[in-house]
């Protein structure tokens, strides 16, 4: 059996009061209930507060470059899809920097579990305006206000067919927790996104603010419907839902290449005896 | 043959701008093949060669479409290559298609054929018969066999030309050698995936252009700082921008010397030949592999859309060493730490989820277990560890140049990559006049040492100094300035989109020496 111990990392460096904290907690004890040991999984995160997240626990582990959290777990996800990946990224980093790979992960519906820290700021470099800025909030680099649109990660993430689509709040660890546990569990590439306040630099999205929003979405709601589920995507404002917004059971990309369908590659043998004859006769084709 | 020359010996002109465009650039003993009902025109004089293209095709191969066909047999014709290796091209390709359409096809060819034997007076082609079946390759297709050959099993990149070739040859071996080969959204991913694939344990690659190289720049600086292999083949295109998108230039050595911010060891390597692509290729894996660096294979679009008549390749001389530690081996080292301080400066390549050893590793600097850290120390023995201990190993793994032509000579060619084959043929076309001899250097950077074979001491000793480089700004012959404080006396650039030729090059160095 794990114990949270298991995963005691570095000291943290982040502000106190910060939803990174419940975050980390709530993930380590998904680990501990789901019985995953350090060494079975890997995650890979970016640059901003989110991208730490690994050295503060005890794991395998690639921390990249700003907004490429994605294709790294993507090719780790290639060559060995024994091992979960889970890919911890903020909102600047993934829908900012690496929205690109964001919708091209969905689309392969490759076996990753994207955890996104939603603070709607950013905070590594101090305060500007992230892709879900609500538009108009004033920043010192937006003085004006943000003009441009808040992205909607559900609703684009819905809009692309995407096979685990959920939301959850720094604030109700329990739920959150809940959502990790369903992410991780989920056949294929799973989307949960995480509202959390940052204490610092997001004056407007406060605990307060989130509280008195966000309503978790009831046994009544049917994550299986793509048109429900694209309805409930565009709800933000006065409530906010969490929970499972959207799943499917699309193939997974893993599923559909039919060289690693039945072991990972890094199961296949190389330099082995049968192995090198067989090359002789790739290169016979060129007589 | 090594090179191409700047004039054509059988133009087959399918249209009358084929004539306009080209007819200066006939050999003296040059033919032009034409039909003069396609062209609705008449050419006169000896090296115009009438071929009624299409009453033959309609006649023989029942379809205005086989004209084609019609004019191949003529050219073969021309050059006397007998009917056989064709016929065989025929049946192997056209099978498919039914027995009928295989002999209207050979009937067609052998119209044109025969017709071109029999009305071809004044053809003065021989064409030498090989006594022993040779490969017929592509540098493109010579890396991705190479890099199967080397273990590669995962290859990530985007489309873009010349080094596409690459990507769509182990595509088309990926079921039969089980590679994963991905499509990425853009290089950016591409060169992150790859990476991602190599800290999980196999040999990956990525291959593009300069633009493409242009978005992998931050990722190779990723791979450089968490010491994950990676084999880039980058194919060179006249830039900057888009450029001159299916033309050739050497223009991108500088910048794959220096792209990527941040210092950090790397080895590019600038095959010549399909041959040398071949086997580069698999050292480039395994020095990538052993000292956990990015390695460069440099190419250009002259190597990549070009085919070559080459000998048998031996994968018995490949290097196939498996530097991974992985399961119990891993689980053995009590302490294990991704980023260990060693003697060589190369850390344990332990492979994530094999053990219950855990596999960390930063972008950011970071202590040897892989974690984040700003501590000055660290940071100097981290820099000692990566870039100083490994560049001082990877220097020895350098092979010298090659050294063709006069053991003392007056005049040295110098070059690197694409120039092998047309500076070798130059150094045989004008040998009979001077003391020459070229060095060409596939194996660029770092540069070979001295030691082994002294072409520094080489070209002081010569008169004339030469660096022929396909484009503005001679970029090797900074290298060598900067590296080794030597100037060459002459420089030979070409940068308008072309390789260079034989002939054209001869004369060139023939007007420096007179």
């Amino acid at each position: 059996m794990v114990s949270i111990d298991d995963f005691k990392g570095k000291t943290p460096a982040w502000c106190p009061g910060c939803g990174n904290y419940s975050i980390l907690r709530a993930f380590k004890e998904t680990l501990v209930e789901l019985d995953i040991a350090p060494h079975e999984f890997t995650i890979v995160s970016g640059i901003g507060q989110a991208g730490k997240f690994p050295h503060y626990l005890r794991c395998n582990t690639f921390n990249g470059l700003h907004g490429r959290t994605l294709p790294v777990a993507t090719g780790i996800r290639l060559a060995n899809h024994r091992m979960p990946v889970i890919a911890v990224a903020g909102d600047g980093d993934c829908y900012g920097e690496g929205g690109n790979h964001l919708i091209h992960a969905i689309r392969r519906n490759i076996g990753v579990k994207l955890f996104v820290h939603d603070n709607q700021i950013y905070g590594l470099t101090k305060g500007q305006a992230s892709p879900t800025s609500m538009e108009g909030v004033v920043t010192k680099n937006q003085p004006f206000g943000v003009l441009s649109g808040q992205l909607n990660p559900i609703a684009l993430a819905v809009a692309l067919d995407c096979s685990f689509v959920a939301r959850s709040f720094a604030g109700d660890i329990i739920h959150l927790k809940q959502m990790m546990k369903e992410a991780i569990n989920h056949r294929g590439f799973a989307l949960l996104d995480i509202l959390q306040p940052c204490v610092t630099f997001n004056k407007v999205n406060t605990y307060e603010w989130y509280r008195q929003r966000v309503y978790h979405l009831g046994d009544n709601y049917d994550p299986k419907d793509r048109i429900s589920a694209f309805e409930k995507s565009l709800e933000w404002g006065e409530r906010i839902p969490i929970g499972v917004i959207y799943e499917n059971k699309r193939q997974t990309f893993e599923e559909r290449i039919p060289v690693i369908k039945d072991r990972p590659l890094i199961d296949h043998e190389i330099f082995t005896e049968g192995w090198r004859n067989s090359l002789q006769k790739a290169l016979d084709e060129f007589f | 043959m090594t090179s191409s020359k700047s004039t054509i010996d059988i133009l087959v002109a399918l249209d009358k701008e084929s004539i306009s465009t080209h007819e200066a650039e006939l050999a003296t003993q040059g033919i032009i093949v034409y039909d003069q009902f396609m062209l609705k025109e008449r050419y006169y004089g000896d090296r115009f060669l009438d071929i009624p293209l299409i009453e033959l095709a309609e006649k023989h191969g029942r379809e205005r479409v086989m004209a084609n066909t019609v004019a191949v047999g003529a050219v073969l014709g021309m050059l006397g290559l007998g009917t056989d290796i064709f016929f065989g091209i025929i049946e192997d390709t056209l099978n498919k298609k039914g027995s009928e359409i295989v002999k209207l096809n050979k009937d067609a060819f052998l119209a044109g054929y025969e017709f071109a034997v029999k009305r071809c007076l004044q053809c003065a082609f021989t064409v030498k018969p090989q006594n022993k079946p040779r490969m017929l390759i592509g540098v493109n297709e010579a890396i991705g066999l190479g890099a199967i050959a080397s273990g590669c099993k995962f290859y990530s990149a985007y489309p873009m030309t010349p080094s596409t070739g690459i990507m769509l040859y182990v595509a088309g071996k990926a079921k039969e050698y089980g590679i994963v080969v991905e499509q990425a959204e853009d290089e950016i991913a591409a060169i992150n995936m790859a990476i991602g694939a190599s800290y999980a344990g196999v040999r990956s690659m990525t291959g593009t252009s300069g633009g493409g190289f242009a978005l992998m720049v931050e990722g190779l600086s990723l791979a450089a700082m968490t010491e994950t292999p990676i084999v880039i083949a980058l194919a060179q295109r006249p830039a900057p921008a888009t450029g001159l998108p299916t033309k050739t230039e050497q223009g991108d050595l500088l910048f794959a010397l220096h792209g990527g911010h941040g210092e950090f060891p790397r080895v590019i390597f600038a095959p010549g030949s399909p041959e040398q692509a071949f086997y580069l290729t698999n050292k480039a894996f395994d020095i990538s592999q052993r000292y956990q660096i990015p390695v460069f294979i440099l190419t250009d679009q002259y190597l990549s859309d070009s085919q070559w008549t080459e000998g048998d390749f031996d994968i018995n001389k490949f290097v196939h060493k498996d530097y991974r530690i992985r399961g119990d081996s891993l689980e053995a080292i009590k302490d294990y730490r991704r980023h260990a301080i060693t003697e060589d400066g190369v850390s344990p390549f332990g492979v994530p989820g094999t053990s219950t050893r855990l596999i960390i590793t930063d972008s950011d600097e970071h202590d040897e277990e892989g974690h984040i850290t700003e501590d000055p120390e660290i940071r100097v023995s981290m820099v000692d560890k990566r870039l100083f201990k490994k560049m001082g190993l990877i220097k020895k793994e350098i092979s010298p140049p090659l050294f063709y032509g006069d053991e003392k000579p007056d005049i040295v060619l110098f070059g690197w990559g694409s120039t092998y084959g047309v500076m070798k043929e130059v150094v045989d076309i004008i040998s009979r006049h001077y003391k020459i001899a070229m060095f060409h250097f596939s194996e660029v950077f770092p540069l070979p040492s001295t030691e082994m074979l002294d072409y520094i001491g080489i070209l002081r000793g010569a008169k004339k100094t030469i660096c022929i480089e396909n484009n503005a700004t001679g970029q090797f012959s900074r290298l060598i300035k900067a590296e080794t404080g030597y100037e060459f006396t002459h420089h030979i650039n070409r940068f308008d989109g072309k390789p260079f030729f034989a002939d054209l090059l001869a004369r060139r160095i023939d007007g420096i020496n007179r």
